[in-house]
């Protein structure tokens, strides 16, 4: 049996045992989490310590994991929105959007530009709202909750948007199969406008506030490192790959939703550290809010969602006072849609980098398979071999600047 | 030149004969079946040949199908991405009941790693030469494999949400 397979505290007393003698120190052993404030989430990690710096590691996740892709194999198509919603909960409508389209794609549904651009603006305030937690998180485990408590209230303003758009604030379950549930009001618009007015003066004193200051600079600059190639073989995507100097995105390499009309650059770090992944995350702010104003400015008159009558709830007056529509809101919610017996794989880029949809269908109700592609999944394994030989303040930079979000970690 | 659905098909053709079989198209993405004892020689050669230069394991996922022949009860589906000619490929394997078994990748991707624990804690797939085939995401204790179509979602002795009273049985839902 290979010895990976132990427990890690099982296979770190034989190390212990050993060291102590070959030379007479003393390592530890050091149960960081589940539930630990900086760990922002949870999940374990068991190090092996040599005084304060970490030998190894090995994580445990799986504590909330709540089977979400057997679950989406039991439900219709548009019960599987609310479960999007707990993957990723700092960016939801990022993984309410991406699972729409995942199902548009599979149905063949053109959705109209109006309702594209306003997905669009919804998706980079999601991406805003999860850098503003990610970077600002960050200040707070090296030792500045200023910069924190200062702009956490504009995600407080983004989610207002969020409630304006669709009722909810934190887990969405936003927009419908071909576009959104109703057309943005008025008021919705005006919390957007001053939510461009009031936010960057904000987020530049935020920058000012970290991005030159000498104690974080101290704190973040070569910690947790990696290269390029180890990042792609790991299956970085996102900030994190970015950050490590690689510019693919998903957004540019397989634009959805009309990312295609907008000018926006990508932002690229160098050495991967937590220093560049702080960097990378502020740059992508600037970025989505240039995004947000071109959509804004361009914004299409027209239709909110596609004509889709199989598929789009039709509007209640009309359930209420007419046949048809209430035999097609019954089968709707009832699940007894056709669906074509067919496979698909859509990625949209995610806070945290690529998300995709892998649905199989067989013509049934429900999804045959679902797989969702977390990313935080994919890249938390980096996270070990990333603080081995790092101190031990600094494997919380690190966890901190991955922006590991447990509910996505687990699904 | 981008590089073309056509050009994959023949080079792997060429290389590795009937091992590689069912090339189509399905909506964006070029899906084809590999023997799944052939499965580390063919992602070695996607990753490291000069013109397919598919750098990148984008997912890997398990699947289960109960109702079919015996060799092909369960399969193993990996999406692979090329960055720099931006094509995506889906390799299928299927694998025989009730032992499902797979060479690992996680020595040529490191991020199969996790992926692959994760089938196997789902499914029961067993990866040769996986460094640490354990489960992740459930307890070490379990003992069946949930996403199984056989394993039930919930309780089967809830009465409180029961479906044929909208013409749907176990069968037909």
């Amino acid at each position: 049996m290979s010895d990976l397979l132990l427990p890690p505290e099982l296979r770190y007393a034989g190390i212990i045992e050993a060291r102590k003698n070959e030379d007479g120190s003393e390592l530890s052993i050091l149960n960081l989490g589940p539930t630990h404030p900086a760990t922002h989430g949870i999940f374990q990690n068991i190090l092996l310590m040599d005084g304060e710096r970490i030998i190894d590691g090995e994580g445990t996740v799986g504590y909330i994991h709540r089977a979400f892709e057997k679950i989406a194999e039991n439900r219709p198509f548009y019960q599987i929105t609310p479960l999007t919603d707990r993957m990723n909960y700092c960016s939801a409508p990022i993984n309410n959007m991406g699972w729409w389209m995942t199902m548009e794609k599979a149905l063949g549904i053109e959705v109209p530009k109006r309702a594209q651009y306003l997905r669009v603006i919804v998706m980079e305030l999601a991406r805003i709202a999860d850098h503003i937690i990610c970077n600002s998180v960050l200040g707070v485990d090296t030792g500045a909750l200023t910069g924190f408590l200062y702009v956490f209230q504009y995600r407080e303003k983004i989610y207002e948007i969020y409630e304006e758009i669709c009722g909810a604030r934190l887990t969405t379950n936003m927009g419908r199969l071909g576009g959104f549930e109703r057309d943005w009001s008025p008021l919705a618009f005006e919390k957007l406008n001053t939510l461009l007015e009031e936010f960057p003066p904000i987020w530049r004193e935020f920058e000012n506030l970290l991005t030159r200051n000498r104690i974080f600079m101290d704190r973040t600059i070569n910690v947790g490192p990696i290269s390029a190639e180890k990042a792609i073989s790991y299956g970085f995507t996102g900030p994190n790959l970015r950050a490590a100097g690689v510019d693919y995105d998903v957004r540019v390499m397989q634009p959805y939703s009309s990312y295609e009309d907008f000018e926006f650059e990508i932002p690229v770090g160098k050495s991967g550290d937590t220093y560049d992944r702080f960097c990378v995350r502020n740059e992508e702010v600037w970025q989505s809010l240039s995004i947000i104003k071109q959509a804004l400015a361009k914004l299409p008159e027209g239709p909110y969602h596609a004509d889709v009558p199989d598929y789009y709830l039709p509007p209640k007056d009309e359930v209420y006072h007419n046949m048809e529509a209430l035999i097609y809101h019954f089968k709707i919610v009832m699940g007894e849609v056709p669906v074509p017996v067919t496979e698909v794989y859509h990625p949209v880029e995610g806070g945290n980098g690529e998300l995709g949809f892998y649905l199989v269908t067989d013509g049934s109700r429900t999804a045959y398979r679902l797989h969702f592609r977390r990313p935080c999944f994919i890249y938390y394994q980096a996270f070990n071999e990333m603080v081995r030989g790092q101190m031990l303040s600094d494997a919380i930079a690190t966890l901190s600047s991955l922006n590991v979000i447990a509910g996505e970690l687990d699904a | 030149m981008a590089l073309e659905n056509s050009v994959i098909l023949r080079t792997l053709t060429d290389q590795f004969g009937s091992a590689v079989s069912d090339f189509q198209q399905i909506h964006d993405i070029l899906t084809f079946e590999v023997e799944s004892n052939s499965i580390s020689e063919v992602m070695s050669f996607l990753r490291d040949n000069q013109t397919m230069r598919f750098n990148f394991l984008t997912t890997l996922c398990g699947m289960h199908f109960p109702d079919a022949a015996k060799e092909r009860q369960f399969s193993v589906v990996y999406h692979m991405h090329n960055w720099i000619d931006n094509v995506r490929i889906r390799i299928k394997c299927y694998l025989s009941a009730p032992y499902p078994e797979i060479e690992t990748v996680s020595n040529l991707f490191l991020s199969a790693n996790w992926q692959e624990r994760e089938t196997y804690d789902f499914y029961g797939i067993i990866f040769k030469g996986h460094p640490q085939l354990k489960r992740i995401l459930n307890m070490d204790e379990m003992v069946s494999f949930p996403m199984r179509k056989e394993f039930p979602m919930e309780d089967g002795g809830r009465t409180d949400k029961d479906d044929r009273f909208f013409g749907r049985t176990t069968d037909n839902c």
